[in-house]
């Protein structure tokens, strides 16, 4: 047995696991080099039949030879292995573009979006969100508000009376009674909105809906004035409708401010009317014993509806009111 | 309210450089809201001629009358036109549009032939020139008014700007020229000349007596003047430039004495009434109906007085509905020579109830319930007197009058006052100078400012100030945000909403909005019984199919689901958050105190609670499939457990413990609803609904519901955290047999109570009912945890024979062999 042959043994492993293409031919040259038949094997068997003196020289040389062998056999079988694993990861490729299974896709009224938009901009702001009854008793809706019963403003607004017409009951036509709630029970400083449902007695069709919704604001504190009103709305504005949207105030009339005014907004390059707004009426402040001297507030108010038909370019309320899926879908959680 | 350009002129002198759109502007400025400007004439040109009709020849071979007119317009020819209208007569004077004009629409006139003649122009209609819808026939005018050749274009006042503007409801005074005027002016800072100063140089000299006037309610009216004339000529007619006005203003002209009483109104804002003085027996009273039953208004109708009615009646009967509407007795007729005007300052409350018991808004009443400057009952009633002698050759025979005008009060006023309201500097010469051009006298010493006798709006100082900032401008305040607290926050159950909605929202879930309006017949259909079939009453509905406010949420839900299918969307799941109404307390008289100071807190207290409680409730609806079928597997639907399974979902994020009982609850399906009780009360209600109700709405087969009410729910407490606990755990399956009767939760909780204090949860894991004989199998995995120490095999069967001890005992259950 010579040194060159067992050094020829290894070379011809390591050739033959070289050469092997997977794991299987990999396993039968593992055998034919390194198995019970293999020549090194057959050779470190008949060890005991070799001569003492040459006996620790030649079997150094096959352990080494072992050695050489059984590395490259790891060599060659991570490289195998790498091989393999990645070709099962090709070979279990999917359609990622398949759909998912999913939930239904839902969403949030719009004018929830809205109304929870608004709040979260007015709490910044220092407002509480107040809230009240739908179903009003009148001297709240009406005459607290300095509206008597046979002022022609109250036929500015269709009211839905309640029965027995004695109790006074009404539907809501706006949210302010919430505001003589939060004055007859707060001390000032008040600063709050009432968003929420009113009601009042139009037909619905594209515009007009006879259950709307709407946000005021009130705001009673020492030395409010009107500019402090204007302030607050064009802030508001410019949160609604961004940096370029402008107010303006033209004088008009309602019964519970003095000075009061329409807001009109501009955007998308036009005016159009938003809301109304004004000076607490002292005769509100008064009825609700907030002392006229001083305090003074300002109030304003708008429609959700409108804010929303506005800014999303909604154009028919049969839409807000419908409860289409469809049409929540679009607006989603709002976030 | 209407107001032509060319009626404002006569009050202000408005310069040609200030166009339409400055003066609509100018009045926006000041409050008056521009609906529209309508330009007359402006499309129209000439030449435009008065023609006198010299013969007509009748063309019959077409299938409409056709007629060949000969005109006298002041040319020398006599003039030959084609006409298609009936309505006039050899002698009559219309309007002739010549060759070269164009009318409105680009209407170009020329010579042309037709109907086998040649017309040589045409004789117009109100419509064809654009100044009024009336189109039954052409315009035929009163000789008195024009002359033949005259230019028609002039001679009508066609070319005119008229403005239509909002007026609010405290703003009475400028549902008049002479109030428009006066706006104009001032935004437009030029002067104003008030028609009333020259009438009050007006006299009359007086050849006789007409009716005395009495005010014998004096809450009705502070004053009133009556105004007698006779030989009054019944045919005059009223003068083109009169008639023309009132066109413009959208009234038609009725007869010259009425013309006369509407003319003033619209000029000068009094209403006025002309009675035939014939049917006035004795004196005019100002009186409430009292007794009187009834009578006809002018409009032939008749009209059952209320006793709190005001009404203008003599000494035997009702003459008018005061402020709103005459009696068609009384009224002027084409016979008519001896007229008594009445002129009050009436008291807007009355006629503002006259108005609405009788359902008739008039342009009378309409201003009188706004408030009319007091001192028109004599100035305006003088107005009409004169032109009724003047152009109707009426003499005057004398005035009558009763009360005082009562004005409004001075006001002391601080002018300081305005910049503390407004936040902008306005030195006191400006206030004094802005109130003063709004017509108020301004004392610069004593600062007491008396206002003008048509503004009864202005009571108090903060009404001064909405003067002043409008006659500034508004848009001269600056803009500042206010101080503000440094914090707040939603409450906590507004927190709690928001995230139920948004969680149901992002399960796939889609909120909606509805009516909150039923009828009998859904309650009864949906088989409410209780405080749900109790609800309140719309007196005045939208539709008597939806006079209820609702109790319940499902039936708007129901309907909104139904829509939803019908339009083809079968799977989804629908919510609503919204306030509920239950007849639960019978509503009492209203509570009015008076205004302007605090009520008692006793008053307080009773106006809240005459408020019944309206609770917040969240509402489901679920139909057909749970999630949306893919490539991978079709979806179940709905069923009723997943209904139970989002109240849980709700329950969980509320940080609340809950029990179910089994309940029969409408609208649900009697044997698959499941009350949740939170602190011993109901909170909830789900399961699937009753069939009955599934069929009403179209629904498919075992949809399914749920209804929580959130203002039952309690506010979470702070959570007691448990110790994690990390020795091993030892899993335990147990199968019992039990009767198919005993509820899963039963076995559940007399395992869990029999286990002890080692057990850490139970799970049921299988439920099995092919077994027959009425026993059904129901599968449990029991997981037991030590805190200090690794349970041993004699512990965990222990505990678990305990457990299946205690399910045999309290549930008559059966150990199955595994």
């Amino acid at each position: 047995m010579q040194s060159g042959e067992i050094a020829q043994w290894v070379v011809d492993a390591q050739s033959a696991f070289q050469g092997a293409k997977d794991l299987d031919e990999l396993k039968l040259a593992r055998l034919a080099h390194l198995g019970d038949k293999s020549a090194i094997a057959g050779a470190s068997r008949s060890l005991g039949n070799v001569e003492p003196s040459q006996k620790a020289e030649l079997g150094k040389a096959i352990g080494e030879a072992k050695s050489a062998i059984t590395i490259a056999l790891e060599t060659a079988t991570q490289l195998l292995e790498v091989q393999r694993d990645a070709r099962v990861l090709v070979d279990e490729v999917v359609d990622i573009t398949l759909p998912p299974a999913r939930a239904h896709k839902g969403g949030l009224h719009p004018i929830t979006i809205i109304k929870n938009e608004i709040s979260d901009f007015f709490i910044e702001q220092g407002f509480s969100v107040a809230e009240g009854p739908e179903l009003e008793s009148g001297w709240l809706n009406f005459d607290a508000l300095n509206i008597p019963a046979d002022h022609p403003a109250r036929t500015m607004q269709d009211t839905f009376f309640i029965e027995p017409l004695e109790s006074g009951m009404v539907l809501r036509t706006q949210t302010s009674p919430v505001q003589i709630r939060t004055m007859l029970t707060q001390e000032p400083p008040i600063y709050i909105i009432s968003p929420g449902r009113t009601f009042r007695a139009d037909e619905l069709d594209s515009t007009h809906s006879p259950v709307f919704h709407q946000v005021e604001g009130l705001v009673i504190d020492k030395e409010i004035t009107m500019a402090h009103l204007k302030g607050t709305l064009d802030a508001f504005a410019a949160h609604m409708f961004g940096s370029d949207a402008k107010t303006r105030l033209r004088p008009s009339f309602f019964p519970f401010t003095e000075p009061s005014a329409e807001v009109d907004l501009f955007f998308n390059g036009r005016w159009i009317e938003w809301g109304g707004c004004g000076m607490v009426n002292p005769k509100v402040l008064a009825t609700c014993g907030i002392d006229t001297e001083i305090y003074s507030g300002f109030a304003f108010g708008m429609g959700l509806e409108r804010t929303l038909m506005v800014r999303h370019g909604i154009s028919d309320m049969h839409e807000i009111v419908e409860g289409d899926i469809r049409f929540t879908q679009q607006f989603g959680i709002g976030l | 309210m209407r107001a032509p350009l060319s009626w404002i002129k006569e009050f202000v002198e408005i310069p040609s450089s200030i166009t339409p759109e400055m003066i609509s502007d100018g009045l926006i400025r000041v409050g008056f809201e521009v609906e529209g400007i309508i330009s007359q004439g402006d499309s129209l040109i000439g030449p435009l001629k008065i023609g006198k009709v010299l013969t007509i020849e009748e063309i019959a071979e077409f299938k409409k009358p056709i007629r060949f007119v000969g005109l006298d317009c002041g040319e020398a020819e006599v003039r030959y036109v084609i006409c298609g209208a009936t309505n006039f007569t050899v002698g009559d004077l219309v309007v002739v549009a010549l060759p070269g004009a164009i009318l409105p629409g680009d209407f170009v006139i020329a010579a042309r032939e037709t109907y086998g003649k040649i017309s040589n122009g045409m004789i117009c209609s109100g419509r064809e020139l654009g100044i009024s819808e009336d189109h039954a026939g052409i315009i035929v005018l009163s000789p008195d008014s024009v002359s033949i050749g005259e230019d028609a274009l002039s001679a009508l006042q066609i070319v005119d700007v008229i403005f239509d503007v909002a007026v609010n409801p405290d703003r009475g005074y400028a549902l008049s020229i002479r109030g428009i005027a006066r706006e104009v002016a001032a935004s437009l800072n030029l002067d104003f000349k008030d028609p009333i100063e020259e009438i009050k140089k007006i006299s009359f000299d007086e050849s006789g007596k007409g009716p005395d006037v009495i005010i014998d309610d004096p809450s009705g009216a502070s004053v009133i003047y009556l105004r007698s004339l006779t030989e009054f000529n019944p045919k005059t007619p009223t003068p083109l430039w009169m008639s023309r006005r009132l066109e413009k203003m959208g009234m038609r002209s009725i007869s010259f004495a009425v013309d006369v009483t509407n003319y003033v109104m619209l000029e000068l804002g009094q209403p006025l009434h002309a009675f035939d003085s014939a049917k006035i027996t004795g004196s005019l009273h100002i009186r409430r109906a009292g007794s009187s039953k009834d009578f006809t208004t002018l409009d032939s109708q008749k009209r059952i007085l209320d006793p709190q009615d005001l009404v203008v009646a003599d000494d035997s009967k009702v003459l008018a509905l005061a402020g709103t509407m005459g009696g068609e007795e009384s009224e002027i007729s084409p016979n008519t020579i001896a007229i008594s005007l009445e002129s009050a300052r009436f008291d807007p409350v009355s006629i503002a109830k006259n108005s609405r018991r009788h359902k008739l808004s008039t342009e009378a009443s309409r201003r009188l319930e706004r408030g009319v400057d007091p001192s028109l009952a004599q100035y305006a009633s003088a107005r009409a007197a004169e032109l009724l002698v003047t152009v109707g050759g009426a003499k005057y025979l004398g005035t009558s009058s009763a009360g005082e005008p009562k004005y409004p009060a001075v006001i002391d006023f601080d002018p300081q006052y305005v910049s503390r309201v407004l936040g902008l500097e306005v030195k006191p010469n400006v206030v004094k100078e802005k109130l003063e051009i709004i017509g108020c006298d301004v004392d610069e010493v004593s600062w007491k400012v008396d206002p003008p006798s048509w503004r009864s709006d202005l009571i108090a100082a903060w009404d001064l100030v909405e003067e002043v900032a409008r006659m500034i401008g508004y848009d001269s305040i600056p803009s500042v945000l206010p101080p503000r607290p440094l914090h707040a926050s939603l409450t906590p159950s507004q927190k709690r909403k928001r995230l139920i909605s948004q969680t149901l929202a992002a399960r796939g879930f889609n909120e909606v909005q509805t009516f909150p309006f039923v009828n009998e017949e859904t309650v009864a259909q949906m088989g409410y019984v209780g405080d749900r079939a109790k609800s309140y009453r719309i007196a005045n509905p939208m539709s008597e199919d939806a006079p209820l406010l609702r109790t319940h949420l499902l039936p708007g839900l129901a309907a909104v689901a139904q829509r939803n299918i019908g339009r083809g969307i079968k799977n989804f799941a629908i919510f609503e958050i919204g306030s509920i109404f239950r007849n639960t307390q019978d509503l009492i008289s209203g509570i009015n105190p008076e205004i302007g100071v605090r009520p008692d807190p006793q008053t307080i207290e009773s106006i809240f609670e005459s408020v019944p409680p309206q609770l917040t409730h969240l509402g489901a609806i679920l139909v057909g499939d749970i999630s949306q079928s893919s490539w991978k597997q079709k979806s179940r639907t709905y069923e009723w457990s997943d209904a139970l399974g989002f109240v849980e979902d709700i329950l969980e994020i509320c940080g609340l413990n809950w029990t179910i009982e089994r309940s029969q609850f409408a609208p649900w399906h009697p044997g698959r609803c499941a009350e949740f009780i939170v602190d011993g009360k109901p909170v909830a209600h789900a399961g699937e609904l009753h069939p009955r109700v599934v069929a009403q709405f179209s629904l498919p087969p075992r949809s399914c519901a749920f209804v929580i009410n959130l203002d039952a729910l309690p506010m979470s407490q702070v959570v007691k955290a448990q110790e994690i606990k990390v020795m091993p755990a030892a899993i335990q399956d147990v199968a019992l047999l039990v009767d198919e009767k005993t509820s899963s939760l039963s076995v559940e909780s007399a395992l869990r109570s029999g286990a002890g204090e080692l057990l850490e949860s139970i799970v049921l894991f299988d439920r099995y009912d092919q077994i027959g004989d009425q026993k059904i199998s129901l599968g449990f995995t029991l997981t037991f945890r030590a805190s200090d120490r690794t349970l041993t095999g004699s512990e965990i069967s222990a505990a678990r024979e305990a457990a299946v001890l205690r399910a045999m005992n309290d549930c008559g259950a059966i150990l199955r062999t595994i």
